[in-house]
């Protein structure tokens, strides 16, 4: 845990700035690197990763370089997240998206409840997960049994669906990807499925 | 090519890119390179960042990179300075072409083998001399119907006719001598605006710095793609980089800087229309995929690694149907639906609009600002009856209905909308476990650290309890057309309380297992064509090749000392290669071309091939094997022991492209579908194939429009992510770059009387938008036939959400795409422009 830094009087303040002034040590031949820059007060900061409770490996979420990330959690929440130094491509860097990934899983206006409009409807509305779930469920089951094609005109077998659609899948896991491709299209029939290889 | 190896080129071309702004990590290795004294070069319409840290940069208008492209072709030519050995082993530059064969340069901008009624071609010309080539890729033919199949079988008889003299006048090299004869560094200069000395210096720099000894890589990013002639674009460097022998060798390559994190892993397990993962092709109803064997026999090459293709497809429905997959019904093919032409994401746009796609997902995608025509995206939404939208935050498509241009300027109410819509939490990277695939095949595994906030979950959790209600509600139906997803296996193990199924169970399945026994295979050359195999993704086997064996987890790069392939690092499909095409890296017999570009070699004494990579190429094959074609070879034994592109039917790289093209086996110049100017080099104007949805929605200018004279291009900013939601909800990265403008030339804004910061109007036939001007000298006008051509740039991140916001650009864009891939043409139109804001309601 951080210790409480205490809080001192402008005298202290001054005579501690005499002493501690990093000019005169550097002249002296200090190191301007790491000696020379301390003072009572930086000695007294803890780095931040020291409170984690926990970290892990992640990629960065934005572009496709593939930069390697370190997670650092406490008591289940993210407090720090940077590159991790061991990756060939990286080597501990970040570029400015990178570097936002903790404001990106932090962020103020990420939602965290469903939100429904009706049709019609002039607001959203807060539902339960799995209200949302078995509303979807059935709401492409009624258009897939409503559209689906067995034959064409000809008598060409096609077994698909042309009223439902998915886009998006770049931004996702390898195994989502699959898993969409797997049910949307070997289960359900669709062909519209399409992601931003093409944006 | 990997990206650390851009560190070992001699030369490196950017172009289609502005990389050290987009991919600014990546570029940190062409900053070595440039260190190491690699002659760093970019050419862009725009003086970017890039630009400014390179040693020659060339402007070019934008469009024009093909007669840029084609320039240096010529002069590699012309000054035979192309890489005899390796050229002349290792592409098809002496294949003889059938005589039937026309070009551009006798037909004035066309091929032969045009149908003028059908605006397509007939490929019988472009082909071997008395042999059919079957395309090496899936993607790029499937629009094409025609039965290549009983005419393919002809290249298991002998190796497709060559003379090695190259006097031959149909040989490829003499074709591509008259074809690029043209491509002067004079036309050059006129086509692209780039000076002719700018340009020789260029070739210069490329041509003194391959060959054995020396190594060139070319770098692009949707600068190139963002074409209607965006294939060609890539094509044409593929041509150089082939007569430069930059293939396959350390430093030596084409690098594909692609967009979103996983934008490889979600085309090699493609989330996309035309493709079954690995790059096995959807059925296709008007093709003769009839039946299994049908599709086999039409989809299979007989020469080359394709020739494993039934192996790879039989192994997949094994794994999506199971048990019910039996030699008897074909393994559950006909459970596959069929498509039945193009549906990819701007047909998309125009069948929401038109009612035909009544349900949509939206996973992580945001078309409103992120596809083209955002006013008939927003259309197509308020078209549907119902939409679920899974992101983090409140996205431009999620808010259509109360926050839309239509509603804003009075078209619609909120009221008569009648989609219903879901907004649902989604779970980020950290928040869940999986793989994402990078730039160069990577694929690296990423842990769950914490949980998503609230009801977040990830797309996994969703796609796989949907699909277990899914099968509860169709658990009692005994029709036909729901077999399929009564038979989808579906098994994944649960994790935990919140239900998130096994990311590892997932992958597992993806490397694939012998089946019923699900003892995972070590590798795709371990799949079986008889259901004793169950693989989800063949190219990704390796990935996890035993139990407690994830690779793509592995995190052991080499040291400063090792050979720097980091084969330790994660995983490369496949088989963990990290430069395809490696055996290149060797003369024809086995020998590295030179100590200092060492990285694959023959041991002969072992009989197998050695280095610091994973062999692409049989790994015992030796250099000296030749086909015994009296034995009429199929698949690899038709290739002999020095052509290293394996997956192409003859083992050489296709500088002539007999099939899988539709716009020609040669790239050509063609002005884009909205152009200011006449083409200056051909009476055809632009791509004869391109695609175009003829809509009242999607109207087009007409080239050299008065009403639209300036060029338009989009493109991106550092700080922020394309459809911008990760990054305009981002406080630091919204501070950083906190609303839209537009670049405008001062050239151009004193004609218009526009002032740094003032509101600008951008109009085109689509709609109009309003945004500051941000006066800049990066952007200059070009000169043409005594004309000035001005060019306009426009981020197109911005929309209304988040903290950083702006007028949409796509309202400006079309629904205009390559004939190949239907990528749209987003990075060539033409606009007006005026000083002024939009009237209310806007
Ligand atoms: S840190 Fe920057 S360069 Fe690296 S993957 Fe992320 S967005 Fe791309």
């Amino acid at each position: 845990m951080r210790k409480p830094t205490r809080r001192r009087s402008l005298l202290d303040r001054i005579k501690s700035f005499g002493k501690e002034w990093s000019l005169p040590r550097q002249l002296q031949g200090q190191s301007h690197v790491d000696k020379a820059a301390e003072s009572s007060m930086s000695r007294s900061l803890r780095p931040r990763l020291e409170e984690a409770d926990s970290v892990g490996t992640s990629i960065c979420p934005y572009c496709a370089v593939g930069c390697s990330q370190l997670v650092y959690a406490k008591d289940g929440k993210v407090i720090h997240v940077e590159g991790d130094p061991r990756s060939p491509i990286n080597q501990g860097t970040l570029c400015p998206k990178g570097a936002a990934t903790f404001g990106l899983l932090t962020s103020p206006r990420r939602i965290d409840k469903v939100l429904y409009r009706r049709p019609g409807g002039t607001e959203w509305e807060v539902k339960p997960l799995d209200w949302a779930m078995d509303r979807i469920a059935f709401l492409t089951k009624r258009t897939r049994d409503e559209s689906f094609v067995r034959r064409l005109p000809d008598g060409t077998l096609v077994n698909h669906t042309l009223a439902l659609a998915s886009l998006g899948g770049a931004t996702l896991d390898n195994e989502e990807n699959y898993a969409i491709k797997k049910l949307f299209s070997g289960g359900l029939g669709m062909v519209w499925i399409e992601n931003q290889a093409r944006v | 090519m990997p990206q650390w190896d851009l560190a070992n080129s001699d030369v490196i071309l950017v172009m289609g890119s502005n990389m050290a702004e987009n991919h600014p990590i990546a570029f940190r290795f062409v900053m070595q390179a440039k260190e190491r004294g690699a002659t760093v070069i970019h050419a862009d319409p725009r003086f970017t960042r890039t630009s400014a840290l390179c040693d020659i940069y060339a402007p070019v208008r934008a469009g024009s990179d093909i007669a840029f492209l084609g320039g240096i072709i010529r002069y590699i030519l012309e000054k035979d300075l192309w890489f005899k050995e390796y050229a002349l082993h290792y592409t098809n530059i002496a294949t003889i072409i059938d005589e039937r064969y026309q070009g551009p340069d006798e037909l004035d901008g066309l091929f032969s083998g045009w149908d003028e009624e059908g605006k397509r071609y007939t490929y019988e010309s472009w082909q071997y001399e008395g042999m059919t080539v079957p395309s090496s890729l899936a993607e790029h033919y499937i629009d094409t119907t025609e039965s290549f199949n009983d005419e393919t079988k002809r290249l298991s008889e002998g190796p497709p006719p060559q003379d090695m003299t190259l006097q031959h006048p149909n040989c490829v090299y003499q074709i591509m001598r008259r074809h690029y004869a043209g491509y002067t560094p004079e036309m050059v200069e006129k086509v692209t605006g780039c000076p002719a000395e700018t340009f020789l210096k260029i070739c210069e720099a490329l041509t003194k710095n391959s060959g054995p000894d020396r190594t060139g890589a070319i770098c692009y990013a949707v600068g190139w793609t963002h074409h209607s002639t965006g294939v060609q674009m890539i094509r044409a460097a593929a041509i150089i980089q082939a007569l430069l022998g930059n293939v396959g060798r350390p430093g030596g390559g084409i690098l594909a800087l692609r967009g979103h994190t996983s934008i490889q892993g979600s085309t090699d397990i493609p989330t996309l229309y035309d493709m079954l993962p690995g790059y096995l092709p959807q059925p296709h109803a008007f093709k003769p995929h009839e039946t299994f064997k049908d599709f086999l026999e039409m989809e299979q090459t007989p020469t080359g690694w394709w020739a494993n293709f039934p192996k790879y497809a039989v192994s997949l429905l094994r794994a999506w149907y199971g048990d019910a997959a039996t030699p008897e019904n074909d393994w559950g093919f006909d459970w596959l639906p069929k498509i039945i032409g193009d549906h990819s994401q701007l047909p998309m746009t125009v069948a929401m609009r038109d009612g035909v796609i009544r349900g949509l997902f939206l996973m992580g995608q945001n078309p409103v600002v992120g596809s083209s025509n955002s006013h008939m995206v927003q259309r197509g939404l308020a078209n549907l009856e119902w939409l679920v939208v899974r992101d983090f935050a409140e996205t431009e498509s999620a808010t259509f209905w109360y926050q839309g241009h239509q509603v804003r300027n009075g078209e619609v109410r909120p009221e008569d909308i009648k989609t219903e819509v879901f907004l649902m939490p989604a779970s980020l990277a950290g928040e869940k476990a999986g793989t994402f695939t990078n730039t160069h095949r990577l694929i690296q595994w990423h842990d769950r650290v914490v949980d998503g906030p609230g009801d977040s979950r990830s797309e996994l959790w969703f796609v796989h309890h949907l699909a277990k209600r899914l099968k509860a509600l169709y658990a009692e139906s005994d029709r036909p057309q729901d077999e399929p997803l009564k038979n989808l296996t579906w098994d994944y193990s649960e994790d935990d309380v919140m239900g998130e199924p096994s990311a590892d169970d997932v992958l597992k399945e993806i490397n694939g297992y012998t089946w019923p026994e699900r003892k995972q295979v070590g590798d795709y050359q371990d799949l079986k064509d008889d259901g004793s195999t169950a693989c989800g993704c063949w190219i990704y086997s390796g990935v996890y090749p035993a139990e407690a064996h994830n690779q793509s987890r592995s995190r052991c790069p080499d040291g400063p000392d090792g050979p720097g392939t980091h084969l330790g690092w994660a995983f490369a499909w496949p088989s963990n290669r990290r430069t395809l095409v490696n055996r290149a890296s060797a003369d024809p017999d086995g020998k590295p071309w030179s100590e200092r570009k060492k990285l694959m070699w023959w041991n002969a004494e072992k009989g197998h091939w050695d280095g610091h990579d994973k062999p692409d190429f049989p790994r015992t094959k030796s250099p000296d094997f030749k086909p015994d074609w009296d034995s009429q070879p199929q698949g690899m034994d038709a290739i002999g022991g020095a052509d290293p592109y394996i997956m192409i039917a003859d083992g050489k790289a296709s500088l002539f492209v007999p099939s899988g093209l539709k716009d020609g086996p040669l790239p050509t110049h063609y002005e884009p579908v909205e152009a200011p100017i006449r083409n200056p080099m051909y009476k055809v104007q632009g791509n004869p194939t391109a695609k175009r949805w003829e809509h009242w929605d999607n109207p087009l200018h007409d080239p050299g429009s008065p009403d639209y004279p300036y060029a338009l291009t989009t493109y991106r900013l550092t700080e922020h992510h394309s459809g911008g939601t990760p990054t305009r909800s981002v406080p630091t990265t919204a501070e950083l770059q906190p609303e839209g403008f537009a670049e405008i030339s001062y050239e151009l804004a004193e004609e218009l009387g526009i002032k740094n910061l003032d509101w600008v109007v951008l109009t085109t036939a689509r709609g109009e938008i309003e945004t500051r001007a941000l006066l800049t000298h990066r952007l200059r006008p070009f000169h043409y036939d005594g004309r000035i051509i001005h060019q306009i740039g426009l981020p197109w991140h911005f929309g209304w959400k988040g903290y950083a916001t702006g007028d949409i650009a796509n309202v400006l864009t079309a629904l205009i795409g390559d004939p190949n891939t239907s990528m749209h043409e987003n990075k060539a139109l033409t606009c007006n422009l005026r000083r002024g804001r939009l009237g209310k309601g806007h």
